[in-house]
């Protein structure tokens, strides 16, 4: 237990200040979730990866540094503090590069990782359908083997950010005979491949900030799948181990909330009960972050990721909406204030997307669920 | 940066449980509690013979010179078997404060207590009563300016009733002519409150393991009980009350460690860590040990299981060594007073 940074850790966020202090852009740029607003990030993401800080954890030959957890926790925490721009690449980057490093072909990584890290190509995510979302076992699009090709079919939804992405990577039946969790491959495709319909959906504040992918027909070749056919199953959990347990939502996304939280009682004036909501948020946030370093050391020490990872993601999602829910309240009359006003200052729109955290990477009752049975070893319902 | 436990600390915490599973079952406490002893001595013995009071005393002085970071998984087994005797915080206060004064009386008793000659209770103007001090030999009071050392034959005791019994806390009366003053001024304010500290961070300790006790008792019975034709624990409103308690567990223990670890500091930012910890941890023990209740039903409302037992001790805990508003008044001042943004985590104050 030495809970300090070394001196080179401490020369790395140097560092790492020093670049975003020359390149963050100055203004903020417009939502990913928009046509330009998108563009204006990938092209950040191509500035990102000039200065090879595009994904840190990666080998460098990817376009990474090599850089383990605990750096990439220092990262994330200078790029907070600098504000920088969301990553719109984060679903590639984050959540199938990892899959992609445990699973994928030399031929692969050499592939889609160098184009993933500059931002040339954005990935989205397309497992759910209309009758498959928390009950994702329950898929039904299919992949058929026709020669070198999988011919996919199917109907798949909730995709964030397909609507402007170029490639999905995607959960489809290879087994036809097949139930549940059995008989399901990772294949990737092209979202511009001949017999791909992108149809956008409008989120809760009006952007296209997910889609509909209708598949009819759409010729991906066999060295698209990611890890064995008829194992989708055990590589996506690989994914969602990563995405709930780690690399979804570093801390410093909800230290630096909880600091302009902060900043806003201070300047707003906070009741005793505001008081006493700004406080917890700003502990939660602390907690979240003590946690990840625990994580992070014990992963550097040859640890796995487990079932505590659940734990991660249902307390991550209810942290970040009392925290918005405490600014809107510290607000009061202007919290309801959207568009390019003074007084509208991000709040709602936070509060608006913090209700989709305990939805999105396993709704926060299956986490629950997850919790009681692998952690706790009660019954299944 | 590493916040990993060693593989010694992981072993002691687990020679530890292994002691308590045996000697500390609910059929133990029960016992101890019809005869209204103090404490187990066949216990006892084996808890000096591991060596623990010993644990924070430093080598000069017959100890073993250990720190917080190796207490604290110590501390938390003794949470989650809610163990009787103050062996917490002699090991963890009492000890390490006597053999830090600057006094050869406080000194000597340091050694003592290291040897397993001798006993110690602490009691500290932040809270009322002091607890343990029958099986104490010496007394030591923290006070504003002062600390001082009392031979336990010269006070005299007044039992304060605690819900938890094996609290046993007592109202502390003596004569001025009979105490040492072993500090005073600055340097006893210093100790006093590094004193403090250790009580909330070592409570914050056992409040993890009391909570896990609180959540492991309600998954056994979910799992054994049977209504409706199926065990309880298959419903899915059971199941949630007991992942919500796991959840706070789980962000409460970093938060404990990270306290222990950084306590030396002895800043704004390791107050603030402490307190945040204590707040944390009883916050889990609090909810778990209401969830037990629930969980348990009629069963839990009574005396047939023992999972009063640790809903009382949370009870205790919660307010010893600095109650909420105490500790939240800490975060608070270091909310306001440090810069907030990330990349503060483990942030010290520099002169
Ligand atoms: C902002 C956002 C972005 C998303 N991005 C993507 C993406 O990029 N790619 C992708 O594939 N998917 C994405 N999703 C979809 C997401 O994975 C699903 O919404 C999620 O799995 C839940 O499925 P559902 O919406 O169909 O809800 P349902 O499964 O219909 O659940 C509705 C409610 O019922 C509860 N419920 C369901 N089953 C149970 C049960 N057994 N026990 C108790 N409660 C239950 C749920 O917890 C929830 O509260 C996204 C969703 C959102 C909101």
């Amino acid at each position: 237990m030495r809970l300090a940074y070394t001196a080179e850790q401490d020369a790395f966020r140097a560092e790492v200040r020093a670049w975003l202090a020359d390149h963050v852009p100055a203004e903020r740029l417009a939502s990913f979730d928009t046509a330009e607003g998108f563009q204006a990030h990938r092209a950040w993401e191509k500035v990102l990866h000039g200065g090879r800080w595009s994904a840190v954890t990666w080998p460098e030959a990817y376009g990474g540094r090599g850089l383990d957890l605990i750096r990439w926790l220092i990262f994330e925490e200078e790029y907070w503090r600098a504000g920088a721009p969301g990553r719109v690449g984060q679903n590639g980057i984050f959540l199938l590069a990892p899959t992609m490093m445990e699973y994928g072909t030399a031929e692969q990584k050499a592939r889609f990782l160098p184009p993933m890290a500059s931002g040339e190509e954005i990935w989205a995510q397309a497992w759910s359908e209309p009758q498959a979302g928390s009950d994702l076992a329950a898929v039904r699009a299919r992949a058929t083997r026709d020669g070198d090709h999988y011919v996919l079919n199917g109907h798949k939804i909730w995709s964030s950010r397909a609507v402007f992405a170029d490639w999905a990577f995607g959960l489809f039946r290879t087994d036809p005979a097949s139930e549940r969790h059995k008989g399901l491959s990772l294949i990737l495709f092209k979202l511009d491949a001949p017999g791909v319909r992108v149809v956008p959906i409008q989120q809760i504040d009006g952007e296209a900030g997910f889609a509909e992918i209708f598949l009819e027909d759409v010729r991906s070749p066999v060295d698209q799948r990611l890890g064995g056919e008829g194992e989708g199953w055990t590589v996506c959990m690989a994914t969602a181990g990563f995405e709930r347990g780690l690399m979804l939502r570093s801390p410093a996304r909800f230290q630096a909330a909880a600091a302009r939280l902060v900043a806003l009682a201070d300047r707003r004036g906070a009741d005793a009960v505001q008081e006493a909501a700004v406080l917890q948020a700003v502990m939660d946030a602390d907690a979240y972050a003590l946690s990840i370093y625990a994580t992070a050391s014990r992963l550097i020490a040859g640890g796995k990721i487990g079932a505590e990872a659940s734990c991660n993601k249902v307390f991550w999602s209810e942290l970040d909406v009392a925290l918005y829910r405490a600014a809107l309240s510290i607000k009061g009359a202007e919290a309801e204030l959207t568009g390019p006003t003074e007084a509208a200052d991000g709040w709602m729109d936070g509060y608006l997307f913090s209700l989709a955290g305990p939805i999105y990477a396993g709704a926060n009752e299956i986490q629950r669920n997850i919790i009681a049975e692998r952690m706790l070893g009660l019954p299944k319902g | 940066m590493d916040f990993t436990l060693s593989d010694e600390q992981r072993m002691t915490a687990e020679v530890t449980a292994a002691l308590l599973a045996d000697r500390c079952t609910g059929a133990d406490l029960r016992r101890l509690m019809d005869s209204g002893a103090a404490l187990d001595p066949v216990r006892w013995r084996a808890l000096v013979e591991m060596g623990l009071p010993a644990a924070m005393v430093p080598e000069s002085l017959g100890g073993l010179g250990l720190g917080e970071v190796d207490l604290t998984p110590v501390a938390e087994q003794c949470g989650f078997a809610a163990l009787p005797e103050p062996l917490v915080e002699l090991a963890g206060v009492a000890a390490p404060l006597l053999a830090a004064l600057d006094h050869p009386a406080a000194r000597a008793w340091a050694g003592r207590i290291a040897a397993g000659e001798a006993m110690a209770a602490v009691g500290h103007s932040c809270q009322p009563f002091v607890a343990g001090a029958d099986t104490a030999d010496v007394l030591v009071l923290c006070r504003p300016g002062e600390i001082l050392l009392l031979n336990a034959e010269t006070v005299t005791l007044g039992r304060q009733p605690s819900i938890d019994p094996f609290h046993r806390l007592f109202a502390v009366a003596f004569d001025g002519g009979d105490a040492i003053a072993a500090a005073r001024g600055p340097e006893a304010d210093r100790l006093a409150a590094l004193a403090l500290d250790r009580g909330a961070l070592f409570a914050a300790a056992q409040g993890i393991g009391l909570a896990q006790r609180a959540v492991d008792l309600s998954a056994a019975y979910a799992k054994a009980r049977v209504q409706f034709g199926k065990p309880i624990g298959a419903n899915q409103a059971v199941k949630h009350h007991l992942a919500s308690c796991q959840v706070k567990i789980e962000f409460a223990r970093p938060v404990v460690l990270a306290a222990a670890a950084q306590i030396g500091q002895q800043d704004i930012y390791s107050r603030a860590r402490v307190s945040h910890a204590k707040l944390a941890a009883l916050a889990a023990a609090d909810l778990a040990g209401r969830t037990a209740i629930q969980v348990h039903g009629a069963m839990g409302y009574s005396w047939a299981t023992d999972v009063h037992v640790y809903l009382k001790r949370v009870l205790a805990l919660t307010g010893a060594w600095g109650d909420e508003a105490f500790h939240r008044r800490r975060v608070s001042a270091r909310i306001k007073g440090r810069a907030l943004d990330p990349g503060q985590v483990f942030a010290v104050e520099t002169a």
